[in-house]
């Protein structure tokens, strides 16, 4: 069935982010639960035993707050926590302590950049709450059971919920990537989405193009990759459509996305939606954060993407697409800015490293932090091209060969013998050969034929294996013709 | 009052499940309790701001400091059920 009206998608996400503590968020127990034995870094507070105190940890409290003055939140000066109340094994105390009314940080915003197009994208608010336990469901031998390590119980976790300004998959993607750079160039979390420490739920509604009514929304769950968010909003945007197309209504739900069938499928409707019953919790006093308080915060924020961008086109002369390339990741611009402290020709590096470096990384399907090559070694490569010891074609082989084995760029060429033949004799012999195999070719530049002299340099750069410096040899080879 | 779809509703969400004669008995106890604290509503509150803590307390924080947790077997210990070093449960899908 062919879609027949224009949606325009109405996306928001709601991204949920780890604050990287040593210990819980209302408790002592360490919060570094990957890797851990199950159920070894629980104690009676994350239990929720009878009578017990939690107590805020500061640096998660502060944490927060930066990443609220990062995302040009609003903090108001009062705040508090509250229990949000429900029945589900990954919280064993029945509640999850969280802010309800008065959260830390209110009515933020951030700028994406997708397919060349900058937008703002507000932030309806940053709070704090905690984690829950993780779940692990065992079915053997027709036995079906669930367990719970509770070591995740209770790590700081920061719900960060964006304004539905979103219009496009890829756009949503680029949000979600720039929330993940700015929390990762706050180190307030690793943003590490495969291992958990940044979840992210979408809401996508569609209406008429032109129109401003909200459709009903979708919520799908659970999305644990900057690519899943936009594969699972493609499909979803393409099944609605079809939908309204056919007359049929869209159901207020919750779908999840099969990451392997590639489809978002119906988990439960939102008329059996939970009732929370949030209020106060009791335990934790109220945090009142003084003007003072927040000046001292914002004094710790580092440059942060935005800032940096703009200092690149500053401080290096680039376009601002290249400012948006070489500020993507943390570990990307710590590259670029190492390499031109130590070479200091900011387009240059900034071309290798867009084009060259990018597209091995992309093949390779790896992180530039990843690679054994650092900067110094693209600074040696440079080098070589500039001393003319490597022509910058076998110098993208080198960077290829270099990238992965972590060698330098000086004895790899020396190994596989791609010195730049510079030795006038040799060419001057291989010149002379190469008219001499085809008269043809002498003759027809004489005749005034200029693609001659292409065809005897391409003869000659075969005979060298590619190594001779073309320059070098276009200017021996004018010579032996003129005189022929 | 409370009606008999507010308890049928407050036990599903609390997990319970109550046979016919409790949800009978709770309905009236918790009727007569809700009604009792109306007589809060008397008081003349007009002056007084809103609050959700009546502890004169604010901004109780501790450092970011990882102590000793609990051996395995004393988190297990109060368990309806374990597997391994798991609490263990009926089966949940997400
Ligand atoms: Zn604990």
């Amino acid at each position: 069935m062919a879609v027949t009206t224009t949606y325009e998608p109405v996306i928001g996400l709601e991204t949920h982010v780890q604050l990287m503590t040593q210990s819980k968020m209302f408790c002592s127990c360490s919060a570094a639960y990957a890797g851990a034995e199950p159920n070894t870094h629980v104690c009676p507070v994350c239990l929720a035993m009878p009578g017990v105190l939690p107590v805020m940890n500061r640096l998660a409290v502060e944490y927060a707050f930066m990443t609220g003055l990062a995302l040009n939140c609003q903090i108001p000066e009062a705040s508090k926590f509250d229990r949000k109340n429900y029945a589900y094994p990954d919280l064993l105390k029945g509640y999850q302590i969280s802010q309800f009314d008065l959260p830390f940080n209110i009515n933020g915003w951030i700028t994406v950049e997708a397919e060349g197009v900058t937008t703002r994208v507000g932030i309806t608010r940053a709070h704090l709450e905690e984690d829950t336990a993780k779940l692990i469901h065992r079915h053997d031998n027709g036995d079906s059971r669930s367990l719970i390590d509770m070591n995740r119980s209770g790590v700081p976790l920061l719900e960060i919920v964006s304004e539905p300004d979103l219009r496009s998959p890829a756009e949503a993607r680029a949000y979600l990537q720039k929330i993940r750079l700015i929390v990762r160039t706050l180190g307030v979390s690793t943003g590490n989405m495969e291992e958990g420490a940044m979840r992210c739920d979408v809401n996508v509604s569609l209406r008429p193009v032109g129109t401003e009514k909200f459709g009903t929304k979708v919520e799908i769950k659970n999305l644990n990759s900057a690519r899943s968010v936009l594969r699972a909003l493609e499909y979803e945007i393409e099944r609605q459509a079809r939908a309204l197309d056919s007359g049929e209504l869209i159901s207020q739900e919750t779908r999840g996305w099969d990451e392997d069938k590639s489809v978002t499928f119906s988990q439960r409707s939102k008329e059996e939606a939970h009732d929370y019953r949030f209020f106060p919790e009791p335990d934790l006093p109220p945090v009142f954060i003084s003007a003072e308080w927040v000046e001292e915060l914002r004094a710790r924020l580092p440059e942060l993407p935005d800032q940096r961008r703009e200092r690149y086109v500053q401080e290096f002369q680039l376009s601002p697409y290249d400012a948006v390339q070489l500020t993507s990741s943390v570990e990307v611009s710590h590259f670029f800015e190492e390499t031109v402290r130590l070479y200091p020709n900011p387009k240059t590096v900034a071309n290798w490293i867009e084009g060259d470096l990018f597209r091995i990384l992309r093949e390779r399907d790896t992180e530039i932090d990843t690679l054994p090559m650092g900067p110094p070694q693209l600074v040696e490569l440079l080098q070589l091209i500039d001393r003319g010891t490597i022509s910058h074609g076998t110098a993208k082989e080198v960077l290829e060969d270099a990238a992965f084995s972590g060698k330098s760029p000086a004895s790899i060429v020396k190994e596989k013998g791609l010195t730049q033949i510079s030795d006038t004799e040799e060419l001057n012999r291989a010149a002379a050969a190469a008219i001499a195999a085809n008269p043809q070719a002498l003759a027809d530049y004489k005749a005034g034929k200029k693609q001659a002299m292409g065809f005897l340099t391409g003869q000659v750069m075969r005979a060298t294996g590619g190594k001779a410096n073309p320059a070098l040899v276009n200017e021996i080879l004018r010579a032996h013709l003129d005189k022929a | 009052m409370i009606s008999r779809e507010d308890v049928d509703h407050a036990a599903m969400l609390a997990r319970l499940g109550l046979t016919e004669a409790e949800k009978q008995l709770l309905q009236t106890q918790l009727s007569s309790i809700l009604e009792y604290m109306q007589a809060l509503s008397q008081v003349d509150t007009s002056g007084i701001p809103p609050t959700a803590q009546v502890i004169p307390l604010r901004n109780v924080f501790r450092a970011d400091e990882p102590a000793t947790s609990l051996s395995v077997e004393d988190v297990l210990s109060n368990a309806p059920d374990r597997e391994d070093d798991f609490f263990r449960f009926p089966p949940v899908f997400e």
